[in-house]
């Protein structure tokens, strides 16, 4: 198992920059959650420390050593394809078993490590059959057998549970991250599903445009996000937008909104008047009739014992997450009380987050 | 029948009447397409008069003399100077003497035969084996001018191969390809390798290229998993291809009497020179064209499966 630092990455195709000076490291035996919508940048990332593309410029270094142009096969990784890429004219044994028979590994040894990884995924009783016949959550572990059973420095999966049903990638979360928390592997994953990204990883780089916005645990990302794009990604519902125009002072921890005075993290640096946009989690939203911030139920979705409530403000539009038991009607007006501490503040133009007290580490949960 | 309406048949499903239809169409055509094979079949086990006679003989006394004649010369000799010989050395003999001729030789037909097979796997192997590596490549790699390279190969077949008929013969005169299997190999193979190149590629277009890029991960350099993950799954378009390829070297006429005369000479050029006693032998030609057909039908048998897949591959997505 193996550390991977990824030093200034950058790649083109041709005139696109698909990958812009990229910089993260994933520490040894870390979930590394690569998030971003498609065509972010993530896959052509992940396919770099493959080996599967060249990178225009940067380094790419896998326990210490420089691999950046060597080939995929020296450079002792195990790859999950989203299409699982199981090789239809063998059986599953012979599938699993495929990279150490390249290897020049002896039969016995072969058999003694495929029915090895076939008792870690539980799928013994496959390993004959052919690979044509089976289901998308088997197809599924024998792609991950075929990865653990090399017992590599990393794993590098992409979108591995983007073929499987919604149902059953829910499942499958929990087994991929429990196999991980057995074999403390290094691993590389990455997807366009928040969800999958936040129920598993240990860090998170969540990507845009070929950029990294931001490189954290699922927590700080969730709580301290450093932009716009990574507040508006992550969260469902996502993060709700306040616009206003203000200038703020260093230390100020108050902002006006129309009438209403708003408590917020005290701004560490001086902002001109400009666009600013206030972001609050629904969940830290609630109602409070006192409140002078007001707008106007849109409507309600009810989740059981939660419900998300959208109300129109004259800021734009909000969602609540509160509980169920509240009584909302559409089109009464109520009072938003927003939880000071939680709140982050944007610039409206290019949307970066403003240095506040809300950075200040310490309050994860 | 009564007009109750049902609902036991299918929508999707032709009905018994159009499927009746449909099979005495096919039938219909097989028997039109079969009526000159049925007739070379059946010229093949003729006499030679009989083989001319008006009207045509539908029921005949099949003979040997067809086959006899094929596979040998003879010469005519005196009634007494075979009179004077020992018994008949079997069947081919006994029909040769009854004509007062006593056979003098083997005939060309199997060397020409042999140079049909030599050339025909020959270009095939080549077309496919060249046809398969640039698809790869095409389908594969980021190749500056692609699509007009793709076209370039393709337009080697928008005229008919015959046009260029003068320019090659005296190429292959000067370079002293002519009347060698290896300038028919490379002629076939020219002319086949567009379109070995286009089947194959839509055949490798569809192997998703996550099998070589499992296969390079898992250790392999690239050609190795060429070898040992793409072959095995385009398999079924390289025998597509292979057939198509093999049914245009094995059939060509034109090229092979204008460029082979001798010891290259295929089969087709050959067969129908085939001149007996009075004008042509057509028991002969009947027997030649019969044998001649038998290789190419046993290897479109073999690779029927194949084939039937290939022409409707990527039609549906399973």
């Amino acid at each position: 198992m193996a550390e991977i630092r990824v030093e200034n990455l950058h790649k083109s195709f041709g005139d696109f920059a698909a990958v812009k000076n990229s910089n993260f490291t994933v520490a040894d035996g870390e979930f590394f959650v690569l998030l971003g919508p498609s065509g972010c940048g993530k896959t052509t990332t992940l396919r770099m420390i493959a080996g599967l593309e060249l990178p225009t410029s940067g380094r790419i270094l896998l326990g210490g050593d420089d691999v950046t142009f060597k080939r995929a096969a020296e450079r002792d990784i195990a790859f999950v394809f989203q299409l699982f890429a199981l090789y239809p004219h063998m059986n599953v044994r012979d599938n699993i078993g495929f990279s150490l028979k390249c290897q020049g590994f002896k039969k016995a040894e072969i058999r003694r490590r495929v029915d090895e990884a076939g008792r870690i995924l539980r799928i013994e009783h496959i390993l004959d059959k052919s690979v044509s016949g089976l289901s998308s959550g088997d197809r599924q572990r024998v792609a991950l057998g075929r990865a653990i059973v090399r017992e590599p420095m990393c794993f590098l999966m992409d979108e591995p549970l983007g073929a499987l049903d919604s149902e059953f990638r829910h499942l499958m979360c929990g087994e991929l991250r429990g196999l991980h928390n057995r074999l403390k592997a290094t691993t590389v994953y990455v997807t366009h599903d928040q969800l999958e990204a936040m129920s598993m990883a240990d860090k998170i780089a969540v990507m845009s445009g070929g950029l990294v916005e931001q490189f954290g645990t699922p927590q700080e990302i969730y709580q301290r996000p450093v932009s716009m794009f990574v507040a508006d990604f992550i969260g469902s519902p996502p993060m709700n937008f306040l616009r206003f125009q203000s200038g703020l002072a260093r230390g100020t921890a108050e902002a006006r909104l129309g009438d209403a005075f708003i408590q917020m993290p005290a701004v560490h640096e001086d902002v001109a008047p400009s666009n600013l946009v206030l972001g609050v989690r629904p969940e830290h939203i609630r109602f409070d009739d006192a409140s002078p911030l007001r707008g106007a139920v849109y409507g309600a979705e009810y989740l059981g014992t939660t419900q998300v409530v959208t109300i129109d403000t004259e800021f734009g539009q909000v969602k609540a997450r509160t509980n169920s038991h509240i009584q909302v009607a559409p089109g009464a007006h109520v009072g938003l009380r927003l939880n000071p501490d939680r709140l982050s503040l944007f610039h409206g133009e290019g949307g970066r987050a403003i240095n506040t007290a809300l950075f200040e580490g310490g309050f994860h949960g | 029948m009564s007009g109750a309406s049902t609902t036991a048949h299918s929508v999707v499903e032709p009905s018994a009447n159009s499927k009746r239809l449909a099979g005495f169409l096919v039938i219909l055509y097989a028997v039109v397409s079969m009526v000159p094979l049925a007739w070379i079949f059946a010229t093949g086990w003729k006499t030679p008069p009989d083989s001319i006679s008006y009207p045509p003989k539908v029921v005949f006394n099949p003979s040997l003399e067809g086959y006899c004649n094929l596979f040998t010369t003879r010469t005519r000799q005196t009634a007494e100077y075979i009179a004077a010989l020992g018994a008949p050395n079997g069947e081919c003999d006994e029909v040769t003497r009854r004509r007062e001729m006593v056979i003098a030789g083997a005939s060309n037909y199997l060397p020409r035969f042999a140079n049909s097979l030599i050339i025909a796997f020959g270009s095939t192997f080549l077309a496919v084996s060249l046809g398969v590596f640039s698809a790869y490549a095409f389908s594969r790699f980021k190749i500056p001018l692609a699509d007009d390279l793709l076209f370039f190969i393709l337009s080697t077949r928008m005229m008919p191969p015959i046009a260029v008929a003068i320019p090659i013969y005296l190429m292959y005169r000067a370079l002293g390809l002519s009347d060698s299997a290896l300038g028919m190999i490379l002629l076939y193979t020219a002319v086949n390798v567009s379109l070995a190149v286009w089947l194959l590629k839509g055949f490798i277009d569809e192997i998703p290229r996550e099998y070589e890029e499992a296969a390079m991960i898992d250790g392999y350099t690239r050609l190795q998993a060429f070898f040992k993950v793409v072959l095995p799954q385009a398999a079924t378009g390289i025998a597509a291809t292979a057939i198509f390829c093999m049914i245009f070297a094995w059939n060509e006429y034109a090229f092979a009497v204008l460029l082979t005369s001798g010891q290259a000479q295929t089969a087709p050029p050959f067969i129908p020179t085939i001149i007996g006693e009075g004008g042509m032998d057509w028991p002969a030609v009947g027997a030649g064209t019969t044998l001649f057909l038998i290789p190419i039908v046993v290897f479109t048998v073999l690779l029927r499966k194949h084939l039937l897949r290939g022409i409707t591959f990527g039609a549906v997505r399973k």
